[in-house]
């Protein structure tokens, strides 16, 4: 079966493809599947017996516990110490809860780094919405009006996501500075909307092979042109693909460092380059420090915990091509 | 004809993205490759040509020797303990356990997080304190901060001269890889530590969603044959989960290769340069020291050894899909 004719939530038995396993999780995860897999203790039950299988049942709870400890320990020591007044950060109670709530944290990290927030979504979003607009047309463009060599030239164009972008990064901030978008909050949306081609093309274009072809030919009988399908077949069905390389695309600008760090001036510093500043001073105590942290990764991580499912198929679609 | 105009649109539609594409990353690479062979040592631009001697003077440069050895270790330690922790979450999760979407949300929000982030938080973690005011994580388990010096640690453990190993390496003419240059650099752990915390929830994703990708009735069949659920795995589920393993190891891999962001904010170089990066070595030896002809070098040679992974698996991606 080609791909062309699949229509796109298919549940092919093609494990070995990443980006259709991609829709078993996602739907899991939208509750539509089977979510807990009622069946499976129950098989298992039948070939074990009773006092083993509730010892082997403790012992998998125990680890999954373990692990969540090691992954929720730096939010915990983030939560506690962002919340604790200056009395109480030193270092002998770090692992302490703090005896009375303290905003000062909060405060003074806000005070510090509210004007790079503001540049973090001035960033973020305009680079995150161009961005998934271009590659959509681009995604359109490479899965339904396929000429000689698209496929190559795709492959060409995914290498670009790849690269180590030091291998980019001195000749392009000489670029800037000649056309005088160095230091600038546009010079920087327009790099990150740049190096995103590949992976929001990626996206689009596997999201759009999906789509069944006979659709676009009728629509062409009844004489719609390339911008009439566009508007009206492939955007109104690729509303999650928008979502998963919006959230996708928000995320790498919201939490990329070195093209900020290298491409602009302290005035137009985003949160990460301006929470490394702060955290390497000695200036900052560490309640300020991990409160800094914490309003750096609020958005993201609200991004998660709202809209997980198109999080984790940005991360498989992202992570590999189809 | 009207299909003939769409046809002309489409292109116009995609041309704007090839050229930047062309531009920006395959011109500017060019360009890298170019300012690597040039003199170039100064904020001002000089082009007088130099040949190799940019390579030349990294690979005299014992710092940059020290930065391969990290990427090679780091690498190596990274990618497999990823590798092994998302196998075991997503094998643990693929139970039928209660509360399944919490422990997967709770093993992979760090993915959600930026390295600076982590790198924050995991520095104030694994920083030892001082003897009598121990800190994070030697405050926690109690441990000596003069003998825990986590990402402070200056030690490189390397095969001792004179030691049975030793012998057997110089006698098969292997004496070369016993050099104290080549150990592993105890601070660089603790950076391996946050990066495992930072990724591994993303392979077991990876791996949970090869593993649903198998049909139930496939393992059942099995089961009713009499195999035990270790041979299942073994012989039924391992190979399927193999071009998964492929794709975890080449992005992580390529991660590894050019990490910055997370050594930056924790560590910086590290105590005599156990934390350093080809990234961070670029980086400083360009926009800090101004020789941007050497930091050119660095990065084409980045450039290489990450093409080396990527380039043969996105042909081996590619033969996938025009098979499949």
């Amino acid at each position: 079966m080609s791909r062309e004719t699949q229509p796109y939530p298919s549940n092919s038995a093609d494990g070995m493809n990443p980006l259709k396993a991609v829709v078993i999780l996602g739907e899991e995860e939208s509750g539509a599947g089977n979510r807990f897999r009622p069946d499976l203790p129950s098989t298992r039950g039948a070939h074990s017996h009773g006092a083993r299988a509730r010892t082997s049942r403790f012992i998998l709870y125990a680890v999954l516990f373990l692990f969540a400890l090691w992954y929720l320990t730096p939010i915990y020591i983030l939560l506690v110490t962002s919340l604790k007044g200056s009395s109480e950060i030193t270092l002998d109670k770090m692992w302490a809860l703090p005896t009375s709530f303290s905003l000062d944290g909060f405060a003074a990290a806000w005070k510090a780094l509210a004007p790079n927030f503001l540049n973090s979504l001035l960033l973020a979003i305009p680079a995150a919405i161009i961005s998934a607009i271009l590659g959509s047309l681009n995604g359109y463009v490479l899965a339904k009006w396929k000429f000689r060599g698209a496929d190559t030239l795709f492959l060409l164009i995914l290498f670009g996501m790849f690269i180590p972008y030091q291998a980019i990064l001195i000749p392009l901030t000489r670029m800037m500075t000649e056309v005088g978008l160095y230091g600038s909050i546009q010079g920087l949306i327009l790099v990150h909307i740049i190096y995103g081609i590949p992976i929001t093309t990626l996206i689009f274009r596997n999201f759009y092979a999906g789509i069944p072809t006979e659709l676009l030919e009728a629509a062409k009988v009844d004489g719609a042109g390339f911008f009439r399908i566009y508007r009206s077949i492939m955007v109104p069905l690729s509303v999650p693909g928008f979502m998963v390389v919006l959230i996708w695309q928000f995320n790498s600008v919201w939490n990329d460092f070195l093209f900020a760090l290298t491409l602009t001036v302290p005035s137009n510093w985003p949160l990460t380059v301006a929470l490394n500043n702060l955290s390497g001073t000695f200036i900052a105590t560490y309640n300020v420090q991990m409160a800094g942290a914490l309003i750096a990764a609020a958005p993201t991580l609200v991004i998660f915990v709202v809209l997980g499912r198109y999080f984790v198929r940005g991360l498989l679609a992202g992570s590999l091509k189809g | 004809m009207k299909i003939n105009r769409d046809r002309v649109i489409s292109l116009l539609v995609l041309a704007p993205s090839v050229l930047a594409v062309a531009v920006f990353v395959y011109g500017l690479i060019l360009w890298t490759g170019f300012i690597s062979t040039v003199q170039w040592d100064t904020l001002r631009p000089d082009y007088t040509p130099v040949g190799l001697a940019n390579y030349q003077a990294i690979f005299a440069n014992n710092r940059f020797l020290m930065d391969i050895r990290n990427t090679v270790v780091f690498t190596i330690c990274f990618v497999s303990a990823s590798l092994l922790i998302g196998l075991l979450l997503a094998n643990l999760i693929d139970r039928g356990i209660r509360r399944e979407s919490f422990f997967r949300s709770v093993f992979l929000f760090p993915m959600a997080v930026s390295f600076i982030v982590t790198g924050v938080v995991w520095k104030w973690i694994l920083s030892p304190g001082q003897v009598g005011s121990p800190q994070g994580v030697n405050q926690l388990f109690g441990l000596d901060p003069a003998s825990n010096r986590w990402i402070t640690d200056a030690h490189v453990v390397y095969i001792a001269p004179d030691s049975p190993v030793y012998q057997v390496l110089h006698n098969i003419g292997l004496g070369a890889i016993t050099s104290p240059n080549i150990g592993v650099p105890i601070a660089l752990l603790s950076i391996v530590l946050a990066a495992v915390w930072q990724m591994s929830g993303f392979v077991m994703i990876l791996y949970l969603a090869g593993l649903r990708a198998i049909p139930e009735e496939l393992k059942e069949a099995a089961r009713i044959d009499g195999c035990s659920e270790w041979r299942i795995f073994r012989h039924i589920v391992f190979p399927l989960l193999v071009p998964m393993t492929l794709s975890a190891m080449i992005i992580l891999g390529h991660i590894s290769l050019k990490i910055y962001d997370l050594t930056v904010a924790m560590s910086k170089e590290g105590p005599g340069f156990a934390t350093d990066t080809p990234a961070n070595f670029m980086w400083q030896t360009s926009f800090r020291d101004g020789l941007f002809g050497r930091g050119a070098a660095v990065a084409i040679i980045m450039l290489v050894l990450i093409a080396g992974v990527i380039v043969p698996y996105l042909i081996w991606n590619r033969r996938q899909e025009v098979e499949a």
